[in-house]
């Protein structure tokens, strides 16, 4: 591991660390309103400010990145989960299984999920819990998701099946489990990594844009999605700059990751 | 640059330079028929367009001949007699006569029309005749008095009996263009027949622009570019922002016709279950869930000042109609403690349950989107844990939200908001009689639920009926005082009429009752 790596990997550890112990480090609980101290500025109560009802950004983003750190990344797996399994399952059924894969991939691209969404939020029971509405839009975001991905996979195990080396590998009798295991998975692993590195950002944002149907992380929890929203309105940026501090940190997160990424890609 | 700037402003006025009235509208209109003008970006241009024969001054609240040169209300309010202009003509030239203005009414009343102007002017007794006696007299009977009839000539543009896409008008302005998404762009009506008293003919602007534009917040920055006048609606973070960079522009008329308000589902539906219902049937409750509710936070909070508390169904800015004996209700949770202590509920450690045991926790559903409103239920939720009662705040995309408070009635209580556009309170009508569609609590009731329901409809249909404007008013307030004793719906804000007007616009009387600030739109100019 180089030199950059160990920072991003030591980052990343810290920042996780901050979040998953965010009720010890918070100065405060994340929903605690101080109904005097609205649109606060940074200072010794409040590192980042307070939002407009008073409560602390700092803990909310603590909070908060407990949530997005987790879940995003979950919601992530989920999708690529699926589509290795439906790719796999395309490509080494038979031919009309692949275009039954191949149909099924092109639907999903061309449905308007936002629908799904919808449905899920007027379908679920009123008083659900924050924590349960939380876990079934990440759930549904992660099922939803998988048809970019799939469509990626499928195409690469297309061309690696036709590929001259696995031919030769095959006519020289090697086992196809080993096959799919030393030469298929390393070339899938490394476009799994890659799409599972740009789903994350794209399900944080998702899960923000989400939250102005009323369907994304239900208020009062924060994710760095609904911290995010406060970024739509320029004014509310030019008069508090430290609203920017979410978005600092989810690049910070992304640039770790990719750091980390490369390495691993590099390793493999 | 000053020197260049001056000098372009005093070349522009010198040659006559055309003057243009920019804004922006959330929508397109959906029609240019003013009969069938329903929405609100429809009304807007129906309201700068369209010829009335009487209008209510927004400033004053009275009524004041328009194309009628005068009117006369006879039969102890059955009749009104009209008599117009002489000379009057729509925009394309053609005159305007008494035949089309019984055309225009006789249109509005047709059901085949279905035109929602229709529906003010019908009354129980059957449709009004409609009489032209002269070319310029026209009469207008009722078989029963209809109340302030005058002032339901306000809504009805008089049409022309040729309705192109782009109809010819006989108010100040005129549609010329209308690109879908984009814009429509009004002119000056030649024919309109208004003067100043210095004889020069009305309106004082030449062309108005619209813009179709649904993001408030390009608005603010196009409006902060001086790229639009006028911003008919500002939102509470966009009035502090505008009062920052253009000291002066935003402005704010006080409480607005708007209440914000929440309540309980009582409608006896199988989702809900039976404790629940005798919590939210019970008076002590809602007054409870009242009490325990900080308005004043509410206001400070999720407006940023901008609103007041509420209390009542009526705003005090409407000034004739609102009872002034009511008071907004200071939050006092020791009290709310001890009216549901008297209702059998008991709290411990920091949870309020029923007499059988049951925590009492419930959702309230509102619509996304709505930034105040999704503040204001965070708030509700932290003042109500101190009573110890969760809510569980579900935002809900406006469809969704509707088909629950309005066809299921699955859900236990709602946030939302109330647009008032007239001041009359017939409009609110549908919201107080218990066989109401709109009866929020309980809709569609075949007998009214409770005495107290049973005597708000025997008083609505008493305004409703009535000719007496003061007898409606008594009415009207003992409406207003019933529903704050019983609480069927907990009134809490009256935001507040917020707006933003270009510095070099004036001739501006706002208003709190719609179209706020363009009710006189003739009278406008821009220096």
């Amino acid at each position: 591991m180089r030199r950059l790596q160990w920072i991003a990997a030591v980052l990343l550890l810290a920042i996780l660390a901050a979040a998953l112990t965010a009720p010890l480090l918070a100065p405060y609980h994340y929903d605690r309103q101080f109904r005097d101290a609205p649109d606060a500025p940074p200072g010794a109560q409040f590192p980042l400010g307070a939002d407009s009802l008073g409560r602390d950004r700092f803990s909310r983003l603590l909070y908060g990145t407990a949530i997005s750190l987790l879940l995003a990344p979950a919601a992530a797996l989920v999708s690529i989960a699926l589509a290795l399994v439906i790719a796999v399952a395309g490509a080494l059924g038979r031919r009309g299984m692949e275009n039954t894969v191949s149909g099924v991939i092109t639907i999903a691209l061309s449905l308007p999920w936002i629908f799904l969404f919808l449905i899920l939020r007027a379908e679920l029971p009123l008083n659900t819990g924050p924590a349960l509405s939380l876990v079934a839009t990440f759930a549904l975001m992660g099922v939803a998701g998988f048809a970019g991905p799939a469509r990626v996979f499928t195409a690469s195990i297309r061309s690696l099946r036709e590929s001259g080396w696995l031919l030769q590998a095959r006519a020289a009798g090697t086992d196809p489990l080993r096959i799919a295991w030393v030469h298929g998975w390393p070339w899938l692993r490394s476009l799994a990594l890659a799409q599972f590195r740009v789903l994350i950002p794209v399900y944080i944002l998702s899960e923000a844009g989400l939250g102005l149907l009323g369907l994304g992380v239900p208020e009062p929890l924060p994710s760095w999605g609904n911290l995010l929203q406060e970024l739509q309105h320029p004014g509310v940026v030019r008069s508090n700059p430290w609203v920017l501090a979410p978005l600092g940190l989810l690049v910070l997160v992304m640039v770790c990751l990719e750091m980390l990424a490369d390495e691993r890609a590099v390793q493999a | 640059v000053k020197a260049i700037a001056l000098a372009v402003a005093v070349a522009s006025v010198m040659s006559g330079a055309p003057r243009e009235l920019r804004f922006a509208m959330a929508g397109d209109p959906r029609t240019f028929d003013p009969l069938h003008a329903e929405e609100s970006h429809s009304e807007m241009v129906r309201y700068l367009t369209g010829g009335v024969l009487l209008r209510v001054n927004r400033a004053t609240g009275k009524v004041e001949p328009e194309l009628a040169e005068s009117y006369q209300i006879t039969e102890g309010g059955r009749t009104i007699q009209f008599r117009l202009r002489a000379g009057l003509k729509f925009s394309d030239g053609s005159p305007l006569t008494s035949a089309d203005v019984t055309r225009t009414l006789t249109r509005a009343l047709d059901p085949k029309e279905a035109s929602p102007i229709g529906d003010t002017f019908r009354s129980a007794e059957g449709d009004p005749m409609v009489r032209a006696a002269s070319p310029l007299e026209i009469a207008v009977r009722y078989r029963l008095p209809k109340p302030d009839l005058d002032r339901l000539f306000d809504s009805l543009a008089i049409a022309p009996a040729a309705m192109a896409k782009l109809p010819a008008t006989a108010g100040p302005f005129h549609v010329t263009e209308y690109r879908a998404g984009q814009y429509v762009r009004l002119e000056r009506n030649p024919n309109y027949w208004k003067r100043d008293p210095n004889g020069r003919p009305l309106p004082l602007v030449d062309s108005i622009r619209i813009d179709i534009q649904q993001n408030h917040d390009i608005e603010l920055e196009r409006f902060l570019r001086r790229d639009l006048q006028v911003i008919n609606k500002l939102e509470p973070e966009g009035f502090d922002r505008v009062q920052q960079q253009m000291p002066g522009a935003a402005k704010s008329l006080g409480a607005s016709l708007d209440s914000e308000f929440l309540w309980f589902n009582e409608a006896p539906v199988k989702s809900l279950p039976e404790w629940k219902l005798r919590w939210f049937r019970s008076t002590a409750f809602r007054h409870a869930v009242s009490l325990a509710i900080q308005r004043d936070d509410l206001a400070r909070l999720a407006y940023r000042g901008h609103a007041h508390p509420a209390s009542g169904p009526i705003s005090p800015a409407n000034r004739f109609w609102f009872n002034a004996a009511l008071k907004p209700l200071p939050a006092n949770p020791q009290r709310a403690l001890q009216l549901l202590a008297g209702d059998g509920f008991s709290f411990q450690s920091g949870v309020l349950r029923d007499r059988d045991g049951h925590a009492v926790e419930f959702s309230l559903i509102t619509n996304s989107g709505n930034r105040p409103r999704e503040r204001m239920a965070q708030l509700i939720q932290q003042d109500l844990a101190r009573i110890g009662v969760k809510i569980n705040i579900v935002p809900l995309e406006f469809g969704a939200l509707i088909e629950r408070i309005a066809k299921t009635l699955d859900y236990e209580s709602a946030l939302l908001g109330f647009a008032n556009v007239e001041e009359d309170p017939v409009e609110q009508m549908n919201v107080w009689i218990s066989s109401g569609a709109q009866h929020a609590w309980w809709p569609r009731q075949k007998t009214p639920a409770t005495a107290w329901e049973a005597r708000i409809d025997a008083l609505e249909k008493q305004q409703a009926s009535s000719p007496d404007r003061a007898a409606r008013k008594k009415a009207m307030d003992e409406v207003q005082a019933i529903a704050v004793e019983q609480e069927p719906i907990i009134y809490l804000l009256n935001p507040d009429y917020l707006y933003a007007v270009a510095p070099g616009l004036k001739g501006l009387q706002p208003s709190a009752a719609p179209p706020q600030i363009l009710w006189n739109v003739e009278w406008l100019r821009l220096e």
